[in-house]
């Protein structure tokens, strides 16, 4: 069966993982802009990982037949220097009409302090003028509930948010509700050890339902998984939930959600 | 959406709960034949705690769990920030 991975960080995985997913059923990728795991020492540096996002990574993927989409923006860990981050969301601007550009993201809180949300609101804001999408992080671990509560009063608070073109990622049983309630979509992550597990995700499915919902690898350079989503699929086949519906989250849904974006081609 | 009826999931899932709970059994008794106290840490009280979740009798222990590591949310942050 085919399958679209909405969120993963390929310019962190190797040929053998792209041609691994491939062989496996992948078809599409979505990659954030995200935390390098150390951060940039200039904007500069901000500049040509936007050129790695829209230029070689696409390349990349395709001799394996992945069509490629990534997500501009600066991520939560390195958003807390208010200045920084202002040159840098000054570069994002001349890539948003790239071909493979979906939208802005991923941004969000990580220790959800005043800086952070200063940033996040500079960016939610060039989202809104640009009429991009969103994709937003939520915090790791303990920070997460509040951080997740805090992003979705700050979109409740701007009129010109569509809850529709705006995905809430990472999200656990403590949180998916409050993505889905307000109309949002809601990204699950699976991880070995944070976040949710396969089996989790299909609870999941199982008590919200199909609508709404994107599954993810999110796989980079720590312990992660990018033959994660196929795992979902196997456990969701062995609950005996039917094809239709495994192709639904797997690839529907994320197709319906990207395919908002002027960028967006069918595969 | 329930798939299958609570008796078939605990078939199969009975070995996958028996096995969970042995290694986290097994996992506190690490931390037990360490040296020193740790019941007084804060992240002890939050795992006591969540082990007295899951006897709950109803559904919602997954996310009862994650409530108990999570720090509170203030509804009143933009005032506390000054936005």
């Amino acid at each position: 069966m085919e399958f679209f991975d909405p969120h993963i960080h390929i310019a962190s995985r190797t040929t053998d993982d792209l041609a691994t997913m491939a062989m496996m059923g992948c078809r599409v990728v979505g990659e954030p802009a995200f935390w390098m795991g150390y951060d940039r020492s200039g904007a500069n540096s901000f500049y040509d990982y936007f050129r790695q996002l829209t230029e070689w990574e696409p390349k990349r993927c395709a001799p394996y037949g992945l069509r490629h989409y990534c997500w501009l923006g600066i991520n939560a860990k390195e958003a807390e220097n208010v200045a920084f981050a202002r040159e840098v969301i000054a570069l994002l601007p001349e890539f948003l009409s790239r071909p493979n550009v979906l939208g802005i993201g991923e941004i969000g809180l990580h220790k959800c302090t005043r800086n952070e949300v200063a940033t996040l609101q500079a960016l939610i804001d060039l989202a809104m003028q640009h009429q991009q999408q969103m994709l937003f992080h939520t915090p790791h671990l303990e920070d997460k509930y509040k951080g997740t509560r805090m992003i979705l009063d700050l979109l409740r608070a701007d009129r010109r948010v569509s809850p529709a073109r705006v995905c809430i990622d990472h999200c656990e049983e403590h949180t998916i509700r409050l993505a889905l309630d307000e109309g949002y979509w809601a990204g699950i992550t699976l991880y070995p050890t944070t976040k949710a597990t396969p089996q989790r995700a299909v609870d999941m499915v199982e008590m919200y339902g199909p609508e709404r919902i994107l599954v993810n690898s999110s796989a980079d350079w720590g312990p992660s998984d990018p033959t994660a989503v196929a795992k979902f699929m196997l456990a969701m086949r062995q609950r005996k939930h039917s094809d239709a519906l495994i192709r639904r989250i797997v690839y529907d849904n994320p197709r319906q959600f990207c395919g908002q974006s002027a960028n967006y081609r069918e595969p | 959406m329930a798939a299958s009826s609570a008796p078939d999931v605990l078939q199969r899932e009975f070995l996958t709960i028996r096995s969970h709970l042995i290694d986290l059994a097994a996992l506190l008794d690490r931390v037990d034949r360490g040296d020193g106290p740790w019941r007084d840490d804060p992240r002890a009280v939050q795992v006591i705690q969540s082990l007295q979740a899951l006897t709950a009798a109803e559904p919602g222990r997954a996310e009862k769990l994650l409530q108990i590591f999570s720090l509170s949310y203030d509804a009143a942050w933009r005032t506390t920030f000054n936005l």
